[in-house]
């Protein structure tokens, strides 16, 4: 079985995978990080998004071994250590971006890569960059509103739509 | 899925050798292929990974301006250093799947598989671009051979893609409501010496050329031109998501936007 | 300045935390010492004769600890069905066994046949593809009126028809009804279908079985909105295990929208596996397997008729609905079209007559249950969209017609002629502020500027009412029902006045943590930080039904107000003690209890330690301790209502319907944390604009599903939907529980269907298409453009 090296949440990782292992397999099963889930097996959903690189990926959609010399920041990551919250994190809570959570891991990570690539993306930037991440529970307004918000944008117009 | 030996080679000759092995399948970004093993679709004994091969990746102009990119260079990629050079090709790639697939997805990748309802292969026809392979050059013309058929040889691999730059290109495409892959996607691409239209996603022969359409954008490069032109629904895919009928019509509202888009 | 806590306070949630920094705990993340993995073998194909299944090979393949097949279970139960309905002839409706793998024969694509436990997920799989079946292919039954058609092969020969029920209501009125509609001015008719869904919460269904042979004791983990009744289910009834020795554990839940409400077999499966194994075994969806085995929802196909008389007055409502049951009747199957459909279909109006006529049918297809709305999305959709009709028809504008059949404030309680009470309401109130908040006025300039554009724009509105938070027991029983439908809490008080409050209530998104312990904190004055909600797990909480149905505040949440006022009532005991007063002058403010006209009082902590540390204490009188349970059943249901508009686009050229605006306005009651509403009704008016425009599920003629992934199921996306108009403030309090409050949950998918068809319809005629006056759900841009080129 090939070994795999990665730095994941900044912590150096070795592990034997086989071939077939996913990412999000490895991470999941492998390390425990629980946070990052598998909602569909079409990448569509994005509930496994991650950054491998600095870049968004869909973890359920890449070999764990492809990752191998990678650096792959999960959910877990860009939580601050001392166990509070990071401004966008802190944005899809204060504007009620979530309810059941299972896609708001992947949800996060989108919004993180897009905020990184574009710090005051329109709300339709925003929708369009969310074209690969599918949440059942908020209709969306709340999470573009949230991430509206984490950019530091005013939102309050929002609240009376 | 099945399992199979994973091997990375870092030289396109080593990717080839590894891709002699019994059925060893090379594999791109993984965006299409990974989900279709997931089900148990496609089952490689060896799987030969193009993503550490330095020299298939990155975007560079040729001397005669043509915009060649590398197999494996990613849509996002793409979309960022073809943004000022080749805009049609830009937006195309900017608009395929979601930013996490075209941090993944490879044009390479994408021409190899020939899905009917893929962006590239509009892109690549529509430019009469040249595909290179490690043994040759295939005209665009040439290249795509019907639904998920290419005219690639088993062990071949695409290395690059050149595309010369016409004076005006845009790409329109109708999205599927679910995939979000293109129910129809025309790519126009006016030269010196004529114009180019790309359908994809609405033949059962995949993506092909719309000749009326050309000879009429020929003689007048404006979206009236199209208007009286007819599709037949012959030979159009038909599905959950769309009749022939509907595919037919929106051959003809796509590339009329796409000449729009391009003036 | 709006409260900053308490009851009404748009408090931050709480459980958004683990949520947010990956720390939540669903069931595919529990991974217990020793697990083994368990996948099914499913039938590929949507009826037929096993004729043998070959095991040999599979349980050969490395890892592989059994496979299993219905001799496995042949001394077990089927999965129960939770509702008995009685057809027009008296009879009970005809109920199949649903068995754990199937028993002779398969009845739809992804029905279970084996299943696999091997040391790993990848091992299992490998063994199950191994798994020889021999079927014999018989001809399926997709159609509901072909699978009722003489000579239809049978889903289950030995009922002998595929209709599970005709159903009629309220049968002594069909003659009153069948005579007003001979004699009125006008009829309206219009046949449609209210397309089947996929639920697909984001979390694909999961379950994680576990025994201890030492104590013979059973733990389920699973993907379930009721814990409770699944142990109840399959305790009682499948596998005979006693309550007292099986748990049931529902941690984070990623969503549910009625899909994990039911029991489904694959519980049992891994409930019984794990014994005969002596291993845990989980059992993981994949989403493929979840499209194809979680309980679809909708799909009826109905022909409404509504008799006005020449200015518009409803007289009378005849309709006839085909409703899919699918392969096996799930849990509440049977309920869905009957009495959560037929009791709606009064809707806001007057209208004196109703008779519903409903025959529910087999088909070789996915059981078909509960989905958000449940029922009342259905009776929604066909009166909203015939009033619709019948306005156009009439010259009558839509609002108006609507009006002149509201019932009117001053008729509360009203009684309708389809057996339910409305307790209280004002829907003129809600159309006025819709009217506002949707800019009705301005919506001419809109089109004007769109038409610039090549743009059809059209205006829907609709009204909607719903019956939430079914009850009371007693009555749902004589209905059919096989369960009680109250709720519980336990209120425990440790000693140093922290509160636990265990809910049979069960959250998965709701934010039952966060506005719970807004309402037990506002009763007693403390700050909300004070109080833990306990929920999902039968070991630490009593007896109760569970989420959904929009119940949970309404009922849930009552109980634990009792259950609150219950410790309120004996702390003022304890208090009066300790401060030597009688307890009628004890009065409690602010975390604080003092006597009446003076500046004596003690605090809720020292009160508390008092229960506890009985030292100075009135022994004689009252037991130490402060915990106190409560059950809840409401004497009706509740009744949300409100009015919504919805503004598109289409555009001619490729049918594409674009949702430009969106706007709510509803009476929840009271409620108690306005932006856990907001976010429910955004979530709502999401399915439901996605089942107008986007989703159905589609099987060809042989039974295969050919929506199965999200390639080909429409989910809404964020760029498939508009930012939201949302208004709560039409209140009028539900007169019947202690919080006032209705219930919001399922709200925004009952009511925005119509509305985006009505808007669809009106921007075509607007346009000129003025053939159109109808297209089927889901309004795909196919679907339109061809119904604009006949």
């Amino acid at each position: 079985m090939p070994q795999v090296t990665m730095t994941v949440n900044g912590r150096q990782v070795m592990r034997e995978v086989e071939g077939r292992t996913l990412l999000v397999q490895f991470l999941r099963e492998g390390l425990g990080l629980t946070g990052t889930h598998v909602g569909c097996d079409t990448s569509q959903c994005g509930a496994c998004v991650v950054h491998v690189d600095g870049k968004a990926v869909k973890s359920c959609t890449m070999l764990a071994a492809e990752a191998d010399g990678a650096e792959v920041t999960t959910i877990e990551g860009v939580t601050p250590a001392d166990g509070g919250m990071n401004p966008v994190q802190k944005a899809f809570q204060d504007h009620h971006g979530l309810q059941c959570g299972f896609c708001t891991p992947g949800m996060v990570m989108t919004a993180t890569a897009l905020l990184a690539e574009n710090p005051r993306p329109s709300p339709q930037e925003i929708r369009d960059a969310l074209e690969g991440n599918i949440c059942r529970c908020t209709g969306y307004h709340n999470i573009v509103k949230a991430i509206l918000a984490a950019s530091g944008q005013d939102v309050s117009a929002l609240a009376a739509e | 899925m099945y399992n199979f030996d994973f091997v990375k080679p870092t030289t396109l000759q080593d990717a080839i050798a590894a891709l002699s092995r019994d059925e060893a399948m090379p594999l791109a970004g993984g965006q299409t292929l990974i989900p279709s093993m997931k089900q148990r679709l496609a089952a490689p004994s060896v799987l030969v990974s193009l993503t550490g091969i330095p020299e298939l990746k990155g975007v560079c102009r040729a001397d005669d301006g043509a915009v060649c990119i590398g197999a494996a260079t990613t849509h996002a990629e793409i979309a960022r250093e073809t943004a000022a050079i080749y805009p049609a090709i830009a937006a195309l790639a900017g608009g395929i799947g979601d930013p996490a697939v075209r941090n993944r997805g490879t044009i390479g990748g994408s021409l190899a598989n020939n899905d009917p309802s893929a962006c590239w292969p509009a892109g690549v026809l529509g430019s009469g671009a040249t595909i290179v392979t490690n043994t040759r050059q295939i005209a665009a013309d040439d290249f795509f051979q019907g639904m998920f058929t290419t005219a690639l040889e088993p062990g071949e691999i695409i290395t690059e893609i050149r595309f010369p730059v016409p004076e005006a290109a845009a790409y329109a495409k109708f999205e599927q409501p679910a995939s979000r892959f293109a129910l129809t996607g025309a790519f126009v691409a006016k030269f010196a010496d004529g114009v180019r239209v790309a359908i994809t996603g609405a033949s059962e022969g995949g993506v092909f050329r719309w000749r009326e359409a050309e000879e009429a954008l020929g003689a007048s490069f404006s979206p009236e031109a199209v208007d009286g032109l007819s599709v037949s629904a012959d030979g159009m895919i038909g599905d959950l998501h769309g009749t022939p009928e509907y595919r037919a019509n929106l051959v003809r509202v796509m590339t009329r936007r796409a000449v729009a888009r391009a003036q | 300045m709006p409260k900053d806590h308490g009851i009404g306070a748009p408090m931050k949630r709480r459980e958004d935390v683990r949520f947010l920094t990956g720390k939540g705990r669903y069931t595919d993340d529990i991974n217990l010492p020793g697990q083994a993995y368990a996948v099914f073998v499913r039938s590929q194909v949507a009826h037929g004769r096993i004729r043998k299944i070959d095991t040999a090979e599979a349980e050969a393949m490395p890892g592989v600890l059994k496979v299993f097949t219905s001799a496995d279970f042949a001394d077990k139960g089927g999965v129960p069905c939770g509702w008995l309905v009685t057809g027009r002839d008296g009879q009970p409706m005809r109920e199949p066994k649903h068995p754990i793998l199937a028993e002779g024969k398969v009845r739809y694509v992804g029905d279970a046949i084996a299943a696999v436990v091997a040391e790993t997920p990848e091992q299992a799989r490998d063994a199950a593809e191994a798994v020889i079946v021999d079927i014999e292919e018989l001809p399926a039954v997709i159609d509901m009126k072909a699978a009722l058609a003489e000579g239809a092969p049978l889903v289950h020969d030995d009922l002998g028809s595929n209709l599970c029920y005709d159903w009629g209501f309220v049968e002594e009125n069909r003659a009153a009804v069948d005579e007003a509609f001979a004699k009125a001015d006008h009829v309206t008719t219009l046949e449609l279908v209210n397309n089947r869904l996929v639920p697909n919460a984001m979390e694909p269904r999961c379950a994680v079985g576990d025994y201890n042979v030492a104590t013979g004791d059973h733990t389920l983990y699973t993907t379930s909105q009721n814990p409770h009744v699944i142990r109840l289910l399959m305790g009682a009834f499948v596998l005979s295990i006693p309550e007292h020795k099986l748990r049931v554990v529902a941690p984070d839940v990623g969503g549910g929208f009625g899909s994990k409400i039911f029991h489904y077999v694959e519980e049992a499966f891994v409930t019984q596996a794990a014994k005969v194994l002596g291993r845990p075994v989980k059992w993981t969806a994949t989403r493929s397997e979840a499209f194809m085995t979680d309980a679809h929802g909708r799909d009826h196909v109905t022909r409404i008729e509504l008799a006005l008389s020449k200015d518009g007055e409803f007289q009378a409502i005849r309709t006839e609905t085909h409703a899919n049951m699918g392969a096996y009747l799930s849990t509440f199957a049977p309920s869905i079209p009957t009495w959560l459909h037929g009791t709606l279909m009064a809707g806001n109006y007057r209208t004196p007559l109703i008779y519903v006529n409903v025959k529910a049918v087999f088909t070789n297809t996915v059981p078909v249950d509960a989905y958000r709305g449940a029922g009342r999305p259905e009776a929604t959709y066909q009166l909203e969209r015939v009033i619709d009709k019948a306005a156009r028809e009439l010259g009558i504008d839509p609002i108006e017609i609507r009006r002149k059949n509201f019932i009117k404030p001053d008729q509360f309680p009203y009684q309708t002629p389809v057996a339910v009470v409305y307790d209280t309401g004002n829907y003129d109130a809600t159309m006025d502020k819709l009217i506002e908040i949707a800019d009705i006025a301005g919506f001419e300039k809109r089109r004007e500027e769109s038409a610039k554009r090549g743009l059809l724009r059209g205006l829907g509105v609709n009204c909607y009412i719903e019956a939430c938070g079914i009850a009371p027991s007693n009555l749902v029983g004589q209905l059919g029902a096989r369960a009680g439908l109250y709720e519980s809490a336990t209120v425990r008080v440790n000693a140093t006045g922290g509160l636990v409050v265990m809910t049979g209530s069960h959250s998965h998104g709701q934010g039952h943590e966060t506005s719970f312990a807004q309402v037990v904190a506002d009763m007693i004055g403390i700050p909300e930080d004070m109080v833990e909600i306990v929920h999902g797990d039968t070991a630490n909480t009593p007896m109760g039904m569970g989420t959904y149905g929009s119940r949970s505040l309404a009922v849930g949440g009552s109980a634990i107000v009792r259950a609150t006022q219950k410790i309120i009532a004996k702390a003022k005991k304890i208090a009066a003690h300790l401060l030597e007063a009688s307890e009628a002058d004890i009065e409690l403010k602010d975390g604080k209890f003092s006597v009446a006209g003076t500046d004596r009082s003690v605090a809720w902590g020292d009160v508390c330690l008092a229960a506890y540390v009985p030292h100075n204490y009135p022994l004689e009188e009252i037991e130490p301790g402060l915990e106190e349970t409560a059950f809840y059943d409401p004497s009706n249901f509740t009744y949300p209502a409100g009015a919504y508009a919805c503004e598109v686009e289409v555009d001619p050229e490729t049918g594409k319907v674009t949702v430009c605006s969106f706007a709510a306005a509803d009476d929840f009651g009271n409620v108690v944390n306005p932006m856990i509403v907001e976010g429910q009704v955004h979530g709502g008016l999401a399915q439901g604009i996605g089942q107008a425009l986007l989703e159905g599920a589609v099987y060809d003629e042989n039974g295969q599903l050919l929506t199965g992934s999200f390639m080909d199921y429409a989910m809404p996306r964020a760029d498939d939907l508009p930012f939201f108009k949302v208004d709560h403030s039409c209140a009028t309090p539900c007169t019947h529980n202690p919080l006032g409050v209705k219930g919001c949950g399922e709200a925004g998918a009952i009511g925005s269907p119509p509305a985006v068809v009505n808007a669809v319809i009106d921007a075509l005629q607007r346009g000129g298409y003025t053939h159109v006056t109808h297209i089927d759900m889901p309004l795909t841009p196919a679907r339109v453009w061809a119904a604009m080129q006949r």
